[in-house]
Protein backbone atom coordinates (compact mmCIF):
# COMPACT_ATOMS: atom_id res chain seq x y z
CA UNK A 1 0.00 0.00 0.00
CA UNK A 2 2.80 2.50 0.96
CA UNK A 3 4.92 1.44 -1.72
CA UNK A 4 2.07 1.84 -4.26
CA UNK A 5 1.61 5.32 -2.73
CA UNK A 6 5.53 6.67 -3.20
CA UNK A 7 5.35 4.59 -6.79
CA UNK A 8 2.38 6.78 -8.13
CA UNK A 9 4.13 9.52 -6.49
CA UNK A 10 7.09 9.10 -8.32
CA UNK A 11 5.66 8.09 -11.50
CA UNK A 12 3.80 10.92 -12.01
CA UNK A 13 6.40 12.88 -10.55
CA UNK A 14 8.53 11.28 -13.52
CA UNK A 15 5.32 11.70 -15.88
CA UNK A 16 4.93 15.43 -15.61
CA UNK A 17 8.80 16.85 -15.58
CA UNK A 18 9.02 14.09 -18.49
CA UNK A 19 6.08 16.31 -20.14
CA UNK A 20 8.02 19.37 -19.00
CA UNK A 21 11.85 18.57 -20.15
CA UNK A 22 10.00 17.78 -24.02
CA UNK A 23 8.90 21.18 -23.91
CA UNK A 24 12.69 21.80 -23.77
CA UNK A 25 13.80 19.25 -26.68
CA UNK A 26 16.28 21.69 -28.32
CA UNK A 27 17.97 23.29 -25.29
CA UNK A 28 18.44 18.79 -24.48
CA UNK A 29 19.65 18.28 -27.85
CA UNK A 30 22.29 21.42 -26.99
CA UNK A 31 23.23 20.04 -24.09
CA UNK A 32 23.69 16.78 -25.40
CA UNK A 33 26.19 18.35 -28.30
CA UNK A 34 27.84 20.25 -25.46
CA UNK A 35 28.79 16.92 -24.05
CA UNK A 36 30.80 15.89 -26.29
CA UNK A 37 34.01 16.95 -24.50
CA UNK A 38 35.06 12.88 -24.70
CA UNK A 39 35.70 12.74 -28.36
CA UNK A 40 37.88 15.75 -28.25
CA UNK A 41 40.24 14.08 -25.51
CA UNK A 42 39.82 10.52 -27.85
CA UNK A 43 41.26 12.99 -30.64
CA UNK A 44 44.18 14.84 -28.61
CA UNK A 45 45.02 10.87 -27.67
CA UNK A 46 45.35 9.25 -30.37
CA UNK A 47 47.02 11.64 -32.68
CA UNK A 48 49.85 12.26 -30.14
CA UNK A 49 50.05 8.60 -29.45
CA UNK A 50 49.53 8.94 -26.04
CA UNK A 51 47.82 5.71 -25.58
CA UNK A 52 51.14 3.57 -25.79
CA UNK A 53 52.24 4.94 -22.68
CA UNK A 54 49.22 3.07 -20.80
CA UNK A 55 49.32 0.21 -23.17
CA UNK A 56 45.50 0.55 -24.46
CA UNK A 57 45.17 0.14 -28.11
CA UNK A 58 43.57 2.73 -30.23
CA UNK A 59 40.42 0.94 -30.26
CA UNK A 60 39.91 0.51 -26.46
CA UNK A 61 40.67 3.98 -26.33
CA UNK A 62 38.32 5.30 -28.75
CA UNK A 63 35.13 2.82 -26.72
CA UNK A 64 36.60 3.89 -23.35
CA UNK A 65 35.57 7.80 -24.66
CA UNK A 66 32.40 6.87 -26.16
CA UNK A 67 31.57 4.79 -23.09
CA UNK A 68 32.65 7.82 -20.84
CA UNK A 69 30.13 10.25 -23.38
CA UNK A 70 27.43 7.93 -22.48
CA UNK A 71 28.14 7.67 -18.65
CA UNK A 72 28.52 11.54 -18.57
CA UNK A 73 25.06 12.55 -20.54
CA UNK A 74 23.19 10.12 -18.13
CA UNK A 75 25.09 11.50 -15.34
CA UNK A 76 25.14 14.83 -15.65
CA UNK A 77 23.54 16.25 -12.43
CA UNK A 78 22.52 20.42 -12.00
CA UNK A 79 20.72 20.20 -9.13
CA UNK A 80 22.65 23.13 -7.61
CA UNK A 81 21.34 25.52 -9.85
CA UNK A 82 17.97 24.94 -9.98
CA UNK A 83 17.83 24.91 -6.14
CA UNK A 84 19.84 27.83 -5.49
CA UNK A 85 17.56 29.89 -7.91
CA UNK A 86 13.87 28.28 -6.50
CA UNK A 87 15.77 29.50 -3.13
CA UNK A 88 16.59 32.91 -4.23
CA UNK A 89 13.65 33.77 -5.49
CA UNK A 90 10.97 32.04 -3.39
CA UNK A 91 10.20 28.94 -5.36
CA UNK A 92 11.37 26.36 -2.38
CA UNK A 93 8.37 27.70 0.24
CA UNK A 94 5.52 26.21 -1.50
CA UNK A 95 7.87 22.95 -2.26
CA UNK A 96 8.68 23.47 1.22
CA UNK A 97 5.16 22.90 2.52
CA UNK A 98 4.36 19.91 0.77
CA UNK A 99 4.66 16.49 2.32
CA UNK A 100 7.39 15.64 -0.20
CA UNK A 101 10.93 16.40 0.03
CA UNK A 102 11.85 18.95 -2.70
CA UNK A 103 14.85 16.87 -3.51
CA UNK A 104 12.45 14.29 -5.46
CA UNK A 105 11.27 16.81 -7.52
CA UNK A 106 14.87 17.88 -8.98
CA UNK A 107 15.29 13.71 -8.89
CA UNK A 108 12.48 13.48 -11.16
CA UNK A 109 13.66 16.34 -13.42
CA UNK A 110 17.03 14.67 -13.73
CA UNK A 111 15.75 11.42 -14.67
CA UNK A 112 13.06 13.04 -17.10
CA UNK A 113 15.88 15.16 -18.33
CA UNK A 114 17.99 11.95 -19.02
CA UNK A 115 15.04 10.18 -20.46
CA UNK A 116 14.62 13.14 -22.98
CA UNK A 117 18.62 12.96 -23.99
CA UNK A 118 18.61 9.54 -24.65
CA UNK A 119 17.47 9.72 -28.12
CA UNK A 120 20.26 12.39 -28.81
CA UNK A 121 22.80 11.26 -27.02
CA UNK A 122 22.16 7.85 -29.30
CA UNK A 123 22.47 9.93 -32.72
CA UNK A 124 25.61 11.72 -31.57
CA UNK A 125 27.10 8.26 -30.43
CA UNK A 126 25.90 6.72 -34.35
CA UNK A 127 27.55 9.80 -36.12
CA UNK A 128 31.19 8.74 -33.95
CA UNK A 129 30.51 4.95 -35.55
CA UNK A 130 29.81 6.20 -38.66
CA UNK A 131 33.35 7.98 -39.04
CA UNK A 132 34.84 5.17 -36.87
CA UNK A 133 33.49 1.55 -37.38
CA UNK A 134 36.34 0.03 -36.11
CA UNK A 135 35.45 0.75 -32.71
CA UNK A 136 31.56 -0.70 -32.69
CA UNK A 137 30.94 -3.64 -30.21
CA UNK A 138 28.54 -4.79 -28.50
CA UNK A 139 28.69 -5.22 -24.95
CA UNK A 140 26.78 -8.66 -23.10
CA UNK A 141 23.59 -8.07 -21.68
CA UNK A 142 25.24 -9.21 -17.92
CA UNK A 143 27.70 -5.82 -19.02
CA UNK A 144 25.28 -3.47 -20.73
CA UNK A 145 22.92 -4.10 -16.96
CA UNK A 146 26.17 -3.61 -14.81
CA UNK A 147 27.01 -0.83 -16.90
CA UNK A 148 23.60 0.87 -16.35
CA UNK A 149 23.59 0.24 -12.65
CA UNK A 150 27.14 1.34 -12.34
CA UNK A 151 25.96 4.96 -14.11
CA UNK A 152 23.14 5.61 -11.79
CA UNK A 153 24.94 4.67 -9.49
CA UNK A 154 27.53 7.29 -10.40
CA UNK A 155 24.71 10.01 -10.81
CA UNK A 156 23.61 9.20 -7.31
CA UNK A 157 26.63 9.97 -6.20
CA UNK A 158 26.83 13.32 -8.02
CA UNK A 159 23.32 14.04 -7.34
CA UNK A 160 24.06 13.35 -3.26
CA UNK A 161 26.78 16.27 -3.39
CA UNK A 162 25.21 18.67 -5.24
CA UNK A 163 22.13 18.46 -3.10
CA UNK A 164 25.05 19.10 0.29
CA UNK A 165 26.39 21.65 -1.57
CA UNK A 166 23.09 22.74 -2.49
CA UNK A 167 21.47 22.89 1.06
CA UNK A 168 24.30 25.25 1.63
CA UNK A 169 21.98 28.19 0.03
CA UNK A 170 20.60 27.80 3.68
CA UNK A 171 24.18 29.68 4.67
CA UNK A 172 25.49 31.39 1.56
CA UNK A 173 23.07 32.56 -1.40
CA UNK A 174 25.62 31.76 -3.70
CA UNK A 175 26.25 27.46 -2.90
CA UNK A 176 26.72 27.47 -6.93
CA UNK A 177 29.94 28.92 -6.55
CA UNK A 178 31.81 25.82 -4.21
CA UNK A 179 30.24 23.38 -6.79
CA UNK A 180 32.53 25.29 -9.39
CA UNK A 181 35.08 24.68 -7.29
CA UNK A 182 34.01 21.29 -7.00
CA UNK A 183 34.03 20.86 -10.98
CA UNK A 184 37.83 21.08 -11.00
CA UNK A 185 38.69 17.55 -9.30
CA UNK A 186 35.61 16.24 -11.46
CA UNK A 187 36.56 17.35 -14.01
CA UNK A 188 39.96 15.94 -13.88
CA UNK A 189 39.97 13.14 -11.74
CA UNK A 190 37.27 11.40 -12.98
CA UNK A 191 38.37 10.00 -16.44
CA UNK A 192 36.41 12.88 -18.75
CA UNK A 193 39.39 13.94 -19.93
CA UNK A 194 41.90 11.07 -19.28
CA UNK A 195 41.09 7.34 -18.08
CA UNK A 196 42.49 7.20 -14.57
CA UNK A 197 44.76 4.10 -15.22
CA UNK A 198 46.73 7.15 -17.32
CA UNK A 199 47.91 8.67 -13.96
CA UNK A 200 51.04 7.72 -12.19
CA UNK A 201 50.53 5.08 -9.42
CA UNK A 202 50.98 7.57 -6.36
CA UNK A 203 48.61 9.73 -7.39
CA UNK A 204 46.10 6.86 -8.36
CA UNK A 205 46.51 5.38 -4.94
CA UNK A 206 44.74 8.17 -3.18
CA UNK A 207 42.34 9.21 -6.40
CA UNK A 208 40.75 5.71 -5.93
CA UNK A 209 40.32 7.31 -2.08
CA UNK A 210 37.67 9.73 -3.53
CA UNK A 211 34.53 9.73 -5.07
CA UNK A 212 35.69 11.09 -8.61
CA UNK A 213 37.06 7.98 -9.95
CA UNK A 214 33.88 6.24 -9.91
CA UNK A 215 31.74 9.14 -11.54
CA UNK A 216 33.23 8.29 -14.75
CA UNK A 217 36.14 6.08 -15.31
CA UNK A 218 34.79 2.66 -13.43
CA UNK A 219 31.48 2.71 -14.98
CA UNK A 220 33.26 3.67 -18.52
CA UNK A 221 35.89 1.30 -18.42
CA UNK A 222 33.14 -1.48 -16.90
CA UNK A 223 30.66 -0.06 -20.43
CA UNK A 224 33.85 -0.45 -23.01
CA UNK A 225 35.69 -4.26 -22.13
CA UNK A 226 38.59 -2.38 -20.34
CA UNK A 227 40.37 -3.96 -17.57
CA UNK A 228 38.35 -3.06 -14.00
CA UNK A 229 37.62 -3.96 -10.39
CA UNK A 230 33.82 -4.76 -10.75
CA UNK A 231 33.30 -5.79 -7.10
CA UNK A 232 35.62 -2.66 -5.97
CA UNK A 233 34.24 -0.11 -8.09
CA UNK A 234 30.77 -1.13 -6.98
CA UNK A 235 31.62 -1.31 -3.43
CA UNK A 236 33.15 2.40 -3.24
CA UNK A 237 30.21 3.80 -5.26
CA UNK A 238 27.83 1.88 -2.95
CA UNK A 239 29.85 3.10 0.57
CA UNK A 240 29.99 6.84 -1.31
CA UNK A 241 26.27 6.99 -1.43
CA UNK A 242 26.11 5.41 2.38
CA UNK A 243 28.45 7.98 3.27
CA UNK A 244 27.08 11.05 1.31
CA UNK A 245 22.70 10.25 2.33
CA UNK A 246 23.04 10.66 5.97
CA UNK A 247 25.27 14.11 5.45
CA UNK A 248 22.69 15.47 2.97
CA UNK A 249 20.18 14.11 5.55
CA UNK A 250 21.78 16.09 8.37
CA UNK A 251 22.72 19.73 6.33
CA UNK A 252 18.97 19.18 4.85
CA UNK A 253 17.58 19.46 8.47
CA UNK A 254 19.63 21.85 9.74
CA UNK A 255 19.29 24.22 7.12
CA UNK A 256 15.67 24.06 6.98
CA UNK A 257 15.62 25.35 10.44
CA UNK A 258 17.96 28.07 8.87
CA UNK A 259 15.58 29.16 5.92
CA UNK A 260 14.02 32.70 5.88
CA UNK A 261 12.13 32.07 3.00
CA UNK A 262 13.17 35.13 1.14
CA UNK A 263 12.06 36.45 -1.92
CA UNK A 264 8.58 35.38 -1.03
CA UNK B 1 -15.60 26.20 18.67
CA UNK B 2 -12.34 24.74 19.54
CA UNK B 3 -9.03 26.63 18.85
CA UNK B 4 -7.24 25.40 15.65
CA UNK B 5 -4.16 28.24 16.37
CA UNK B 6 -2.42 28.57 19.16
CA UNK B 7 0.91 30.89 19.71
CA UNK B 8 2.17 31.44 23.01
CA UNK B 9 4.91 34.41 23.33
CA UNK B 10 6.44 33.79 19.43
CA UNK B 11 9.54 35.89 18.44
CA UNK B 12 11.73 35.30 15.92
CA UNK B 13 15.29 37.05 14.82
CA UNK B 14 16.95 36.84 11.80
CA UNK B 15 20.73 37.36 12.11
CA UNK B 16 21.09 40.59 9.11
CA UNK B 17 24.55 42.03 7.83
CA UNK B 18 24.61 45.62 7.11
CA UNK B 19 26.91 47.58 4.27
CA UNK B 20 27.91 50.66 4.15
CA UNK B 21 27.51 52.14 0.31
CA UNK B 22 30.39 53.32 -1.61
CA UNK B 23 33.96 50.85 -2.52
CA UNK B 24 34.85 51.57 1.39
CA UNK B 25 32.07 49.97 2.53
CA UNK B 26 32.04 47.21 0.41
CA UNK B 27 35.55 46.24 0.78
CA UNK B 28 35.27 46.96 4.62
CA UNK B 29 31.71 44.55 4.04
CA UNK B 30 34.26 42.04 2.64
CA UNK B 31 36.74 41.84 5.19
CA UNK B 32 34.95 42.43 7.89
CA UNK B 33 30.99 41.04 7.89
CA UNK B 34 29.29 42.74 10.13
CA UNK B 35 25.76 41.06 10.99
CA UNK B 36 23.49 42.16 13.99
CA UNK B 37 20.22 40.09 15.07
CA UNK B 38 16.73 41.87 13.46
CA UNK B 39 14.07 40.92 16.11
CA UNK B 40 11.17 40.87 13.63
CA UNK B 41 8.25 39.21 15.90
CA UNK B 42 8.39 40.64 19.71
CA UNK B 43 6.36 38.03 22.01
CA UNK B 44 3.32 38.00 20.43
CA UNK B 45 0.34 35.62 21.61
CA UNK B 46 -2.89 34.88 20.08
CA UNK B 47 -5.51 32.11 19.12
CA UNK B 48 -8.06 31.32 16.18
CA UNK B 49 -10.63 29.50 16.11
CA UNK B 50 -11.42 26.87 13.57
CA UNK B 51 -13.82 28.67 10.78
CA UNK B 52 -12.31 31.50 11.70
CA UNK B 53 -11.40 34.44 8.61
CA UNK B 54 -8.94 36.24 10.06
CA UNK B 55 -7.06 39.50 8.57
CA UNK B 56 -3.50 40.27 9.75
CA UNK B 57 -2.95 44.17 8.89
CA UNK B 58 0.28 45.73 9.22
CA UNK B 59 2.79 48.49 7.20
CA UNK B 60 5.33 46.76 5.10
CA UNK B 61 7.94 45.38 7.03
CA UNK B 62 5.33 44.82 10.01
CA UNK B 63 6.22 41.23 10.49
CA UNK B 64 2.63 39.83 9.35
CA UNK B 65 4.29 37.39 6.41
CA UNK B 66 6.84 36.26 8.84
CA UNK B 67 3.98 35.39 11.57
CA UNK B 68 2.20 33.45 8.95
CA UNK B 69 5.70 31.44 7.95
CA UNK B 70 5.91 30.70 11.19
CA UNK B 71 2.65 29.41 11.25
CA UNK B 72 2.75 26.92 8.48
CA UNK B 73 6.45 25.85 9.31
CA UNK B 74 8.43 27.48 6.76
CA UNK B 75 10.41 29.31 9.54
CA UNK B 76 11.67 28.18 12.51
CA UNK B 77 10.37 30.01 15.37
CA UNK B 78 13.36 31.68 17.50
CA UNK B 79 10.92 31.40 20.89
CA UNK B 80 7.69 30.72 21.94
CA UNK B 81 5.37 27.48 21.63
CA UNK B 82 2.89 27.21 18.28
CA UNK B 83 0.32 24.49 17.90
CA UNK B 84 -1.72 24.25 14.37
CA UNK B 85 -4.38 21.72 13.93
CA UNK B 86 -2.46 20.08 17.50
CA UNK B 87 1.11 20.11 15.20
CA UNK B 88 4.44 21.94 16.10
CA UNK B 89 4.26 23.57 12.57
CA UNK B 90 8.48 23.76 12.27
CA UNK B 91 8.51 19.82 12.24
CA UNK B 92 6.46 19.57 8.80
CA UNK B 93 5.33 16.64 9.67
CA UNK B 94 3.17 15.18 6.77
CA UNK B 95 -0.44 14.61 8.50
CA UNK B 96 0.56 18.35 9.46
CA UNK B 97 1.43 19.41 5.70
CA UNK B 98 -1.94 17.60 4.67
CA UNK B 99 -3.61 19.88 6.77
CA UNK B 100 -2.16 23.00 5.48
CA UNK B 101 -1.59 25.42 2.47
CA UNK B 102 -0.08 28.80 1.95
CA UNK B 103 -0.67 30.81 -1.34
CA UNK B 104 1.46 33.92 -1.79
CA UNK B 105 0.35 36.66 -4.45
CA UNK B 106 2.81 37.00 -7.25
CA UNK B 107 4.25 33.22 -6.48
CA UNK B 108 3.55 30.19 -7.97
CA UNK B 109 4.04 26.51 -7.92
CA UNK B 110 2.37 25.91 -11.48
CA UNK B 111 4.78 24.05 -13.73
CA UNK B 112 5.45 27.29 -16.18
CA UNK B 113 5.46 25.72 -19.13
CA UNK B 114 3.00 23.09 -19.12
CA UNK B 115 -0.87 23.52 -18.42
CA UNK B 116 -2.47 23.69 -14.76
CA UNK B 117 -4.23 20.32 -15.05
CA UNK B 118 -0.47 18.72 -15.28
CA UNK B 119 0.45 20.36 -11.62
CA UNK B 120 -3.21 19.48 -10.37
CA UNK B 121 -2.86 16.08 -10.66
CA UNK B 122 0.82 16.09 -9.55
CA UNK B 123 -0.04 17.86 -6.39
CA UNK B 124 -2.89 15.10 -5.92
CA UNK B 125 -0.57 12.46 -6.20
CA UNK B 126 1.91 14.26 -4.01
CA UNK B 127 -1.29 14.51 -1.35
CA UNK B 128 -1.93 10.87 -1.93
CA UNK B 129 -5.22 11.32 -3.68
CA UNK B 130 -6.05 8.71 -6.00
CA UNK B 131 -7.02 9.55 -10.02
CA UNK B 132 -10.70 9.37 -9.69
CA UNK B 133 -10.60 11.57 -6.38
CA UNK B 134 -8.43 14.18 -7.84
CA UNK B 135 -10.47 14.64 -10.73
CA UNK B 136 -13.79 15.45 -8.34
CA UNK B 137 -12.19 17.32 -6.59
CA UNK B 138 -10.64 19.57 -9.92
CA UNK B 139 -14.15 19.36 -11.31
CA UNK B 140 -15.51 20.51 -8.24
CA UNK B 141 -13.01 23.59 -6.93
CA UNK B 142 -13.16 24.35 -10.75
CA UNK B 143 -16.86 24.94 -10.95
CA UNK B 144 -16.26 27.46 -7.73
CA UNK B 145 -13.40 28.93 -9.45
CA UNK B 146 -15.09 29.22 -12.57
CA UNK B 147 -12.32 28.36 -14.71
CA UNK B 148 -12.57 25.30 -17.63
CA UNK B 149 -10.75 25.77 -20.69
CA UNK B 150 -7.86 27.43 -18.69
CA UNK B 151 -6.65 24.56 -17.23
CA UNK B 152 -5.34 23.28 -20.57
CA UNK B 153 -3.52 26.14 -21.33
CA UNK B 154 0.60 26.43 -20.60
CA UNK B 155 0.76 28.63 -17.15
CA UNK B 156 3.14 30.97 -19.15
CA UNK B 157 -0.23 31.59 -21.62
CA UNK B 158 -2.44 32.62 -18.49
CA UNK B 159 -3.39 36.18 -17.40
CA UNK B 160 -2.62 36.98 -14.03
CA UNK B 161 -6.10 36.11 -12.77
CA UNK B 162 -6.97 33.23 -14.75
CA UNK B 163 -3.01 31.98 -13.40
CA UNK B 164 -4.09 32.76 -9.66
CA UNK B 165 -7.62 31.26 -9.90
CA UNK B 166 -5.26 27.93 -10.83
CA UNK B 167 -2.51 28.46 -7.92
CA UNK B 168 -5.81 28.39 -5.76
CA UNK B 169 -6.78 25.32 -7.17
CA UNK B 170 -3.37 23.74 -6.77
CA UNK B 171 -3.14 24.71 -2.92
CA UNK B 172 -7.00 23.98 -2.45
CA UNK B 173 -6.85 20.04 -4.36
CA UNK B 174 -6.23 18.76 -0.96
CA UNK B 175 -8.70 20.05 0.49
CA UNK B 176 -6.78 21.68 3.55
CA UNK B 177 -8.77 22.88 6.47
CA UNK B 178 -6.00 25.42 7.78
CA UNK B 179 -5.33 28.36 4.55
CA UNK B 180 -2.46 30.92 4.99
CA UNK B 181 -3.24 33.60 2.54
CA UNK B 182 -0.39 36.29 1.75
CA UNK B 183 -1.67 38.81 -0.30
CA UNK B 184 -3.80 36.67 -2.46
CA UNK B 185 -5.31 39.04 -4.44
CA UNK B 186 -1.94 41.34 -5.38
CA UNK B 187 -2.14 42.56 -8.92
CA UNK B 188 -5.59 41.00 -9.24
CA UNK B 189 -7.95 43.52 -11.37
CA UNK B 190 -11.29 44.34 -9.25
CA UNK B 191 -13.12 42.08 -11.20
CA UNK B 192 -10.79 38.91 -10.16
CA UNK B 193 -10.33 40.29 -6.59
CA UNK B 194 -14.30 40.29 -6.10
CA UNK B 195 -14.33 36.74 -7.60
CA UNK B 196 -11.52 35.47 -5.21
CA UNK B 197 -13.45 36.84 -2.37
CA UNK B 198 -16.53 35.30 -3.01
CA UNK B 199 -14.34 32.16 -3.69
CA UNK B 200 -13.02 32.23 -0.47
CA UNK B 201 -16.18 33.08 1.45
CA UNK B 202 -17.61 30.34 -0.62
CA UNK B 203 -15.17 27.94 0.50
CA UNK B 204 -14.58 28.85 4.48
CA UNK B 205 -18.53 28.36 4.24
CA UNK B 206 -18.65 24.61 2.60
CA UNK B 207 -15.73 23.42 4.70
CA UNK B 208 -15.70 25.44 7.55
CA UNK B 209 -11.92 26.21 6.61
CA UNK B 210 -10.05 28.56 8.74
CA UNK B 211 -8.21 31.53 7.03
CA UNK B 212 -5.47 33.70 8.11
CA UNK B 213 -5.04 36.33 5.60
CA UNK B 214 -2.68 39.28 5.08
CA UNK B 215 -3.75 41.89 2.28
CA UNK B 216 -2.86 45.81 1.48
CA UNK B 217 -6.37 45.50 -0.05
CA UNK B 218 -9.00 46.74 2.54
CA UNK B 219 -11.51 45.51 0.30
CA UNK B 220 -10.08 41.64 1.09
CA UNK B 221 -10.12 42.15 4.55
CA UNK B 222 -13.38 44.05 5.08
CA UNK B 223 -15.61 41.51 3.07
CA UNK B 224 -13.82 38.27 4.44
CA UNK B 225 -12.81 39.01 8.17
CA UNK B 226 -14.35 39.80 11.43
CA UNK B 227 -11.73 39.89 13.18
CA UNK B 228 -8.42 41.40 12.92
CA UNK B 229 -4.47 41.16 14.11
CA UNK B 230 -3.05 44.47 13.81
CA UNK B 231 0.74 44.17 13.75
CA UNK B 232 3.42 47.00 14.53
CA UNK B 233 7.11 46.36 14.52
CA UNK B 234 6.64 42.80 15.39
CA UNK B 235 4.08 43.71 18.29
CA UNK B 236 0.36 43.03 18.34
CA UNK B 237 -1.08 46.31 18.46
CA UNK B 238 -5.02 45.02 17.90
CA UNK B 239 -6.69 41.99 17.76
CA UNK B 240 -10.58 41.76 18.01
CA UNK B 241 -13.74 42.67 15.61
CA UNK B 242 -12.78 44.61 12.93
CA UNK B 243 -16.03 46.61 13.59
CA UNK B 244 -15.18 47.64 16.94
CA UNK B 245 -12.01 48.55 15.30
CA UNK B 246 -13.47 51.30 12.43
CA UNK B 247 -16.23 52.18 15.27
CA UNK B 248 -13.29 53.37 17.78
CA UNK B 249 -11.13 54.60 14.91
CA UNK B 250 -13.97 56.92 12.94
CA UNK B 251 -16.83 57.05 15.91
CA UNK B 252 -18.86 59.57 13.56
CA UNK B 253 -20.70 60.00 10.38
CA UNK B 254 -21.36 62.68 8.15
CA UNK B 255 -24.84 63.00 6.80
CA UNK B 256 -25.61 65.10 3.66
CA UNK B 257 -29.46 66.24 3.59
CA UNK B 258 -31.03 67.78 0.41
CA UNK B 259 -33.68 70.19 2.33
CA UNK B 260 -36.88 70.92 -0.02
CA UNK B 261 -36.35 74.39 0.62
CA UNK B 262 -33.49 77.29 1.76
CA UNK B 263 -35.84 77.65 5.13
CA UNK B 264 -36.20 74.15 6.00
CA UNK B 265 -32.19 73.91 5.88
CA UNK B 266 -32.45 76.62 7.93
CA UNK B 267 -34.08 75.20 10.56
CA UNK B 268 -32.38 72.66 10.38
CA UNK B 269 -28.92 74.47 10.50
CA UNK B 270 -30.66 75.78 14.35
CA UNK B 271 -32.06 72.97 15.27
CA UNK B 272 -29.05 71.57 17.19
CA UNK B 273 -27.27 69.53 15.35
CA UNK B 274 -23.54 69.44 14.90
CA UNK B 275 -22.97 71.26 11.30
CA UNK B 276 -19.85 70.76 9.24
CA UNK B 277 -21.72 73.26 6.52
CA UNK B 278 -24.31 74.46 4.39
CA UNK B 279 -24.86 75.25 1.00
CA UNK B 280 -28.48 76.62 0.04
CA UNK B 281 -30.57 73.94 0.48
CA UNK B 282 -27.71 71.52 1.08
CA UNK B 283 -26.78 70.54 5.12
CA UNK B 284 -23.81 68.20 6.34
CA UNK B 285 -24.27 67.20 9.52
CA UNK B 286 -21.95 65.12 11.95
CA UNK B 287 -23.41 62.19 13.80
CA UNK B 288 -22.23 60.07 16.36
CA UNK B 289 -22.17 56.37 15.25
CA UNK B 290 -24.53 55.46 17.92
CA UNK B 291 -27.10 58.04 17.36
CA UNK B 292 -27.65 57.73 14.07
CA UNK B 293 -30.95 56.25 14.02
CA UNK B 294 -32.54 58.46 16.07
CA UNK B 295 -31.01 61.62 14.86
CA UNK B 296 -32.11 60.49 11.38
CA UNK B 297 -35.66 59.79 12.23
CA UNK B 298 -36.20 63.37 14.19
CA UNK B 299 -35.08 65.03 10.97
CA UNK B 300 -37.31 63.01 8.67
CA UNK B 301 -40.34 63.40 11.46
CA UNK B 302 -39.44 67.16 11.37
CA UNK B 303 -38.04 68.63 8.13
CA UNK B 304 -38.75 68.62 4.97
CA UNK B 305 -36.01 66.18 3.33
CA UNK B 306 -35.59 65.38 -0.23
CA UNK B 307 -32.19 63.22 -0.14
CA UNK B 308 -30.05 61.85 1.65
CA UNK B 309 -26.31 60.17 1.80
CA UNK B 310 -24.67 58.78 4.69
CA UNK B 311 -20.73 59.31 3.97
CA UNK B 312 -18.54 56.89 6.21
CA UNK B 313 -14.79 57.90 6.04
CA UNK B 314 -12.80 55.48 3.74
CA UNK B 315 -12.16 52.07 5.53
CA UNK B 316 -8.20 52.44 4.13
CA UNK B 317 -8.07 55.82 5.74
CA UNK B 318 -8.74 54.59 8.65
CA UNK B 319 -7.06 51.17 8.62
CA UNK B 320 -4.05 53.62 7.76
CA UNK B 321 -3.99 54.92 11.53
CA UNK B 322 -3.26 51.70 12.49
CA UNK B 323 -0.45 50.52 10.87
CA UNK B 324 1.10 53.76 11.96
CA UNK B 325 0.55 53.40 15.88
CA UNK B 326 1.62 51.03 18.56
CA UNK B 327 -1.63 50.50 20.67
CA UNK B 328 -5.18 50.18 20.27
CA UNK B 329 -6.99 49.72 23.56
CA UNK B 330 -10.03 49.12 22.78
Amino acid sequence: MISNLINRKIFTLLKVQYSNMLEYRVEIALWAISGIIPFFMLNIWTSNALNESIKISDIMLSRYFVSAFFVRQFSVVWVVFSFEEDSLMGKLSPYLIQPINPFFRYFAQHIAEQITRFPFALIIAIFFFVFNPESIWIPNLDILFLSIISTFLSFLIQFLIQSIVACLCFWTEKASSIERLLFIPTLFLSGLLAPVASFPEYVKSWIFLTPFPYLIDFPANLLSGNETNISGGFSMQIIWILLLFPVFRKIWSAGTKKYTAMGS
Amino acid sequence: MKNIIDVKNLSKSFDISSKKPGLKGTIAHFFNRKTKSLRVINDISFEIKEGEIVGFLGANGAGKTTILKILCGLIYPSQGSILVSGFLPFRRKDNFLKNITLIMGQKQQLIWDLPPIESFYLNAAIYDLDRFEAKKRIKKLSDMLEIDEELFIPVRKLSLGQRMKSELLAALIHEPNILFLDEPTLGLDINAQRNLRKFLKKYNKETNATICLTSHYMKDITSLCKRVICVHNGSISYDGKLDLLLNKLSPIKEILLVCRSEEDAIKLQNSGFSIKNKTKNEITIIVENKSITTSLKTILDNFDIEDLYINEPPVDEIIGKILIKKDYDI
